[in-house]
């Protein structure tokens, strides 16, 4: 394997194992506590829950986005230096 | 875990199992992945008007990490995007409406199974026959003109279709327009419009984003290259997929939950699927796109056969 691709893979593993850690204690603590709220929503006030369905995604997407980018980049700069 | 809005029991670490496949493979090949996605909720039991509404969620999320990644690559041609999203909306909503109707017969799962099983079948054949050709098509090029041509980059996107794709551009109807970034000089505002739509169809009417239509058709019948159909198809699929979790969210047919779980696997998944496309020319990265489909469509069929689906 070429070296670049190398360190490439090395970089998205220790990201991976970091991220794991993350993820799930993001999910047990804050999606626990929405899931009561959500099925009310759903069940009640349809159009809320809708906006509030695409608000959840699209947030959770760019935070998340924003997390994996930083971890690359903390974890790059690490093994440069 | 039970995911009391669509009435399922599902182990969260397998959605996030399967939305980490899901995001490597979707960032990669520039599609949503609801060829697998879907497939695989509907395996976990989630009946079929959730899996679409609930995949097109999860779909969102997943698209922008990876769509802001190829940006940052130069990938996404934003004007074609611009123009492709009128088609994209229209076809979403004539999608959702159909999956409305079937939503009062008891035939929904069969309907939309069966749908999607001689899709991605026939998206499989397709890309294997052309991918076949044109990289027979390449070598034969390289035995004629020798060395040279090996050393080709990994921009250049030869295909077998150029010439359907070269009789798409000369289409006459007015207006026509110019997309420098993907090296178009002239194509009609409808062809483009054409295309869109009948992505946005199949992805309000199976879930996703419907990049598995849009990323063939963009190449072979626009002439986008492989790269930059890549990046733009993600772009589309976040505003196909975005009308459409709102539509079917309204209509009861989207469990957030699910979406959520699934998509913090997606995140990581897509990320490490954008990056590597650097590393691969684009006749290979449509090779590699191959198997994907065929997977889906055994998982429906195997959802079909041992009654998965909910009536």
């Amino acid at each position: 394997m070429k070296p670049e691709i190398k360190a490439v893979f090395k970089s998205f593993s220790i990201e991976l194992v970091v991220y794991a850690v993350l993820v799930v204690g993001y999910f047990f603590l804050v999606l626990h506590f929405l899931g009561d709220w959500l099925y009310h929503l759903y069940h009640n006030e349809r159009k809320t829950y809708a906006i509030v369905a695409l608000a959840l995604i699209i947030g959770q997407g760019i935070v998340l986005e924003s997390l994996t980018r930083t971890l690359l980049r903390l974890i790059r700069r690490g093994r440069e230096d | 875990m039970d995911f009391l809005i669509s009435g399922t029991h599902i182990n969260p670490f397998a959605l996030i199992g399967v939305g980490f496949v899901v995001g490597l493979l979707g960032g990669f090949f520039g599609v949503g992945g609801s060829f697998l996605a879907g497939p695989a909720l509907f395996g976990f039991g989630v009946p079929m008007n959730f899996v679409v509404g609930t995949d097109l969620a999860h779909i969102v999320g997943k698209s922008i990490v990876a769509a802001r990644k190829h940006r940052a690559l130069g990938n996404i041609d934003l004007r074609l995007g611009g123009i492709m999203m009128f088609g994209t909306i229209g076809g979403v909503e004539m999608g959702a409406q159909l999956i409305q109707q079937l939503k009062k017969n008891a035939y929904i799962d069969i309907v939309v199974g069966i749908t999607f099983i001689v899709i991605l079948l026939s998206i499989s054949a397709f890309m294997a026959w052309e991918s076949w050709r044109t990289l027979k098509m390449h070598r034969n090029k390289v035995a004629r003109l020798g060395e040279p041509l090996i050393a080709e980059s990994k921009k250049q996107d030869p295909s077998a279709f150029a010439h359907i794709a070269k009789k798409i551009q000369s289409f006459g109807l007015p207006p026509h327009i110019s997309l420098p970034a993907s090296g178009i000089e002239r194509i009609s505002f409808w062809s483009i419009i054409i295309v869109s739509f009948i992505g946005g169809f199949f992805s309000g009417f199976l879930g996703g984003g419907a990049g598995y239509i849009r990323m063939p058709s963009m190449i072979y019948l626009l002439g986008i290259p492989t790269h930059i159909a890549v990046g733009t198809d993600l772009f589309e699929i976040i505003i196909s997929a975005g009308y459409g979790t709102f539509t079917h969210a309204l209509k009861g047919n989207v469990d957030i939950f699910i979406a959520l779980v699934m998509h913090t696997g997606a995140a990581i998944g897509a990320q490490i699927g954008a990056t590597l496309t650097q590393y691969f020319a684009g006749p290979r990265i449509r090779l590699a796109f191959i198997p994907l489909p065929l997977i889906g469509a055994a998982i429906v069929v195997y959802g079909l056969l041992t009654g998965q689906h909910h009536k």
